[in-house]
């Protein structure tokens, strides 16, 4: 994999922050820079073919149609999907509350869609190191429902404990991430599917810091639900997907209804569509979802398994460069084993927010706070950590400007 | 270096001696106030003598900005009015978000002025202003006391 060629489609990158200071960008775990072939394809399509989809007979709608369904089609096939399965959504967490008001919808549509709805008794679990995107959305189904939310608890080294809590038959369903925005730890999903299956509960994976780092199989996972956003995968904002399996989707009630979802409409009421247009109500997405399709090809083109190997790579220099830093401590597993990119940390005597700033001055941009993952914070006994997150064009160069600037850091702040 | 505008000696002076810390008793009120993006927290006392602020007291889980604007909130506040300490508050808040453009009044502000650099960065513009929403927040609370 060339770095240098794969950094000259990302224009930003070459860019200067802070007085001239060259821009080391670690935040990609947060949002991921967009190379120059997901910004042609975004204009290409404004410029060539823009109408609204799925309505409309001439030319330059039937063209819309065909490139929006061809980026589902290229997404699907991207994560071992078929297209019918991919529901396109403003975001991630937009994907996590349509399951979960579908589950609460389900109480009152009738029909097939009971097997769905979750009452008094009813147990949701989650883990205790999800991204708040897969966690208010649970805690606000139970409120609606009066279902309860369980967790399994994060063990010191940052693995979720699976056996913190047993499954029940009244469990409906789990929900967990597949790899810890903050901790970077990748959860086994595989043995919580199984543990889902056993009591009759569906999955549902949070998919935002997998997709966009490692090979990433829906089908082989056997999830039965998982979400992830285009921002995070060299693609545009304002576009995520929603997998369901093919027979969950079309027993499932609508969350968002309108137009585009239906089916036929008369004053005394409604049917909808079938999935995935029985999700998408209003007129989509659409340049962003091109632009997403294009960030697939061009991430297909590099190989996820290089993507993901360069990524270890780095992770690997971080922890270990990181060590020798006096009085800085990973919170997350410290090895590579079942480990994405992500490495958060907090520098004894220097809060995370302090040692940003010193990072923000030498050019280095990185994550500093709760990172959407406050339980998990609280669990770890800190308030904030610092986070470094790579991407494809992350060079170990750059990895070690992060670690000279923690060293900075101390030193400013004197600690050291 | 843009650094040291923004960490002047005298807000790493407060940092590091914090004037006024801990919570003590008696108080008239106490404000909890949190940073939702990052966490940073703050629990704030007030203790009123009549019109005159006679005490304030805290404890902070935050940055450096956010705890020195809790040590400098101390000194001037305490023996000021409740209306003389509403013009520091104002005066304060109208610095820290004014990007850069407000020019601090040093006789109001005192040692405040060091955080006119803060003012440049509009991420940690809240990190300097928790400890001052808390005492307006605490100020209100007295008043409510019966």
């Amino acid at each position: 994999m060339d770095v240098t060629k794969i950094r000259a489609d990302f224009p930003i990158l070459s860019r200067t922050v802070r007085d001239g200071k060259p821009l080391v960008y670690l935040d990609s775990g947060a949002t991921s820079q967009r190379p120059r072939q997901v910004l042609d394809a975004e204009r290409a399509f404004l410029e060539q073919h823009n109408a609204a989809v799925h309505r409309g007979a001439h030319q330059l709608a039937e063209e819309a149609t065909d490139a929006y369904e061809s980026a589902r089609a290229r997404i699907a096939a991207f994560v071992g999907a078929a297209p019918d399965e991919v529901v396109f959504t403003k975001n991630a967490t937009e994907g996590v509350n349509l399951v979960a008001y579908a589950f609460s919808n389900a109480a009152t549509f009738g029909g097939e869609s009971a097997r769905f709805a979750v009452g008094p008794g009813d147990e949701i679990v989650i883990t205790e190191l999800e991204h708040h995107a897969n966690l208010v959305p649970w805690q606000e189904l139970c409120r609606r429902t009066g279902a309860t939310l369980r967790w399994y608890s994060v063990t010191d080294d940052g693995r979720v404990d699976l056996d913190s809590i047993e499954l029940t038959e009244r469990t409906k369903i789990v929900a967990f991430a597949h790899q810890s925005n903050v901790l970077g730890t990748v959860l086994p999903v595989a043995e919580l599917v199984a543990r889902a299956k056993a009591v009759g509960a569906l999955t549902l994976l949070d998919a935002c810091q997998s997709v966009p780092h490692m090979p990433v199989h829906f089908g082989e996972l056997g999830v039965d639900f998982a979400v992830f956003s285009g921002h995070k995968m060299l693609g545009p904002s304002g576009v995520g997907v929603l997998y369901g399996r093919a027979e969950l989707l079309a027993a499932m009630p609508p969350f968002l209804t309108g137009g585009s979802m239906i089916e036929m409409v008369r004053m005394e009421g409604s049917t909808y569509a079938a999935p995935p247009q029985r999700f998408e109500a209003g007129v989509p997405m659409t340049s962003q979802a091109v632009g997403l399709g294009a960030a697939v090809d061009y991430l297909t083109d590099i190989g996820m398994d290089a993507v993901h190997e360069h990524e270890l790579e780095l992770v690997d220099r971080a922890l270990a460069g990181l060590a020798e830093v006096p009085g800085v401590r990973v919170v997350g597993p410290r090895d590579l084993v079942d480990r994405g990119g992500a490495v958060a940390f907090v520098v004894d005597g220097v809060h995370a927010h302090d040692v940003g700033q010193v990072l923000d001055d030498r050019g280095v941009a990185v994550r500093v706070g709760h990172h959407c993952a406050w339980p998990l914070h609280r669990r770890f006994g800190v308030a904030a950590t610092v986070r470094a997150s790579f991407h494809v064009y992350s060079t170990p160069e750059e990895v070690d400007a992060l670690v000279e600037a923690v060293r900075a850091a101390r030193e400013f702040f004197g600690v050291s | 270096m843009q650094l040291e505008q923004m960490y002047q000696e005298i807000i790493l002076d407060h940092y590091r001696t914090p004037h006024g810390a801990g919570l003590r008793e008696p108080f008239d009120a106490e404000s909890f106030q949190i940073n939702p993006t990052c966490g940073d927290e703050i629990t704030l006392r007030v203790r009123m003598e009549g019109d005159v602020v006679a005490d304030v007291s805290y404890e902070t889980l935050g940055c450096s900005i956010s705890q020195a604007s809790a040590s400098v909130l101390t000194d001037l506040v305490v023996g000021k009015s409740k209306e003389d300490s509403l013009t520091v508050l104002g005066a304060f808040q109208a610095m820290a978000q004014g990007r850069g453009q407000v020019e601090p009044d040093e006789d109001v502000l005192g040692d405040g002025v060091a955080f006119a650099g803060v003012a440049r960065y509009p991420a940690r513009v809240k990190c300097a202003l928790l400890g001052w929403m808390a005492f307006k927040d605490a100020l209100v609370r007295s008043e409510e006391k019966p």
